[in-house]
């Protein structure tokens, strides 16, 4: 065996490429933005194919499109309330676009493209520069009063207002780090056990017989990813609304 | 809990992926994704936003609505067929309240017919029984009244045999005619005697 297959390298697997081949290389369009495409063309055609048969008893891809449909949609109204329904094509969007891109990363020879910085946190500014929109139409100068909590005392103005400016303007960090940390941290493990277990293949018959523990491991990530993947799409579209309604509704 | 704790482990494995990242030389350059110098890493993020505009307006102006319309027809076909068993349901209760009625009042008919019934029964009754009274009262006076006549009939027969038995008594015990008119007088004062 050669020496340079006993590295972990853990990282290589975010390294971006052009694909496509010439064309894809001409305009910069990576693997990564493959499967954005990829995932686009999946919701797009379960939304389709889901609605085509226009039964009134639903079968199973039409009951998936509907329950996609009604999952957000009570998720936009239950936060946001009735003005939620303008926001819901955003927000589901959003949703199946993180849990398409965390699922489809999940494939061999795939790509999370939710496992890059630029790219969750371009999707958490588009939030919050849209959340801060919505509210300055809505609400106008009176949006500024949301720096001021209902009824704080004078004295504790100059430690409040920035506490309270620095908290906003924290959300798409915590937004966009939360999901590409988990991203990131779940793809790493893979890597690192996958490698384990070649590394101890490699040292023979006994080795064999240890790279099991870390196949194993990775069989109980694998499920454990399904979970992060829907739970990290889920706390994104959650989060998201939950802004969205401090944007209609001020506090 | 199990998702706090793995959250734990997940942050320690983001912390080793990120001392691998800073750790020079080994992968080469760190993490890929913070390479941000790299075209393909600001190229990314165009794309990205050029693909999640066309994915929303796709979603928003056609997919979207093709699904709401499929549940907008289920909700209408739920509530057509709410609003016919509904409407059949009504129908049902007046016609069960319009039987009801129907019984009401055919059992009230009846029972009126019952009343007259024996009211007509009873009157009828009384009438025969009153005439039938009237020819037993009718016969009992005759009856009395031939009694009477009989009785007194035999009275007056009685004092003349009375008288004449008396008279032949005496005219046998004594060996005389008796005045007729004391006998007479003896008779009808013993006959008054007795009718006491």
């Amino acid at each position: 065996m050669a020496g340079e297959a006993h590295t972990i390298d853990a990282l290589g697997q975010f390294k971006l490429h052009t694909a496509l081949g010439p064309i894809g290389a001409s305009v910069n369009f990576s693997q990564s933005n493959l499967m954005m495409v990829v995932a686009g063309v999946l919701v797009l055609a379960l939304m389709y194919f889901g609605a085509k048969p226009r039964a009134v008893v639903p079968g199973r891809l039409q009951a998936a499109a509907e329950l996609a449909y009604d999952f957000i949609h009570k998720m936009c109204v239950d936060q946001i309330g009735e003005e939620g329904k303008r926001f819901f094509p955003f927000v589901f969007t959003l949703f199946f676009f993180v849990l398409f891109g965390n699922l489809l990363g999940l494939l061999p020879f795939s790509f999370a493209y939710t496992s890059h910085i630029a790219v969750t946190a371009a999707l958490a500014l588009t939030v919050i520069v849209l959340v801060t929109v919505v509210a300055l139409s809505i609400h106008g100068m009176h949006f500024f009063t949301y720096f001021w909590p209902h009824g704080a005392p004078k004295a504790l103005a100059p430690i409040i207002i920035p506490v309270e400016v620095i908290s906003y303007l924290s959300r798409p960090v915590s937004l966009s780090i939360r999901l590409f940390a988990n991203m990131v941290a779940g793809h790493v493990m893979f890597e690192v056990f996958a490698s384990f277990m070649i590394m101890m293949a490699g040292a023979g018959a006994i080795g064999y017989v240890g790279a099991v523990g870390p196949l194993a491991l990775n069989v109980v990530l694998m499920g454990f990813e399904l979970l992060v993947a829907f739970l990290q799409a889920y706390v994104f579209a959650v989060l998201t609304c939950i802004y969205l309604h401090d944007a209609v509704h001020l506090h | 809990m199990g998702i706090r704790m793995a959250k734990r482990g997940r942050a320690v494995a983001a912390a080793v992926a990120l001392m691998l990242a800073a750790a020079p030389a080994r992968a080469g350059e760190g993490m890929p994704q913070l390479d941000f110098g790299n075209s393909l890493t600001q190229a990314q993020v165009v794309w990205l936003a050029i693909i999640f505009f066309a994915l929303y307006l796709l979603l928003s102006k056609w997919a979207l609505p093709q699904v709401a319309s499929v549940l907008e027809l289920r909700a209408n076909a739920i509530a057509g067929d709410l609003d016919a068993a509904r409407k059949a349901k009504a129908e049902a209760d007046a016609a069960a309240a319009e039987q009801a009625k129907a019984t009401r009042e055919a059992h009230a008919g009846a029972q009126a017919e019952i009343n007259a019934a024996l009211a007509a029964a009873k009157a009828a009754t009384d009438s025969e029984s009153a005439a039938l009274n009237a020819r037993l009262d009718a016969q009992i006076a005759d009856a009395e009244r031939r009694i009477a006549a009989a009785r007194v009939a035999a009275m007056g027969a009685l004092e003349q045999v009375a008288t004449e038995t008396a008279r032949d008594v005496v005219a046998r015990l004594t060996g005389t005619a008796i005045d007729g008119l004391v006998v007479n007088r003896a008779v009808a004062a013993a006959l008054a005697a007795r009718a006491q």
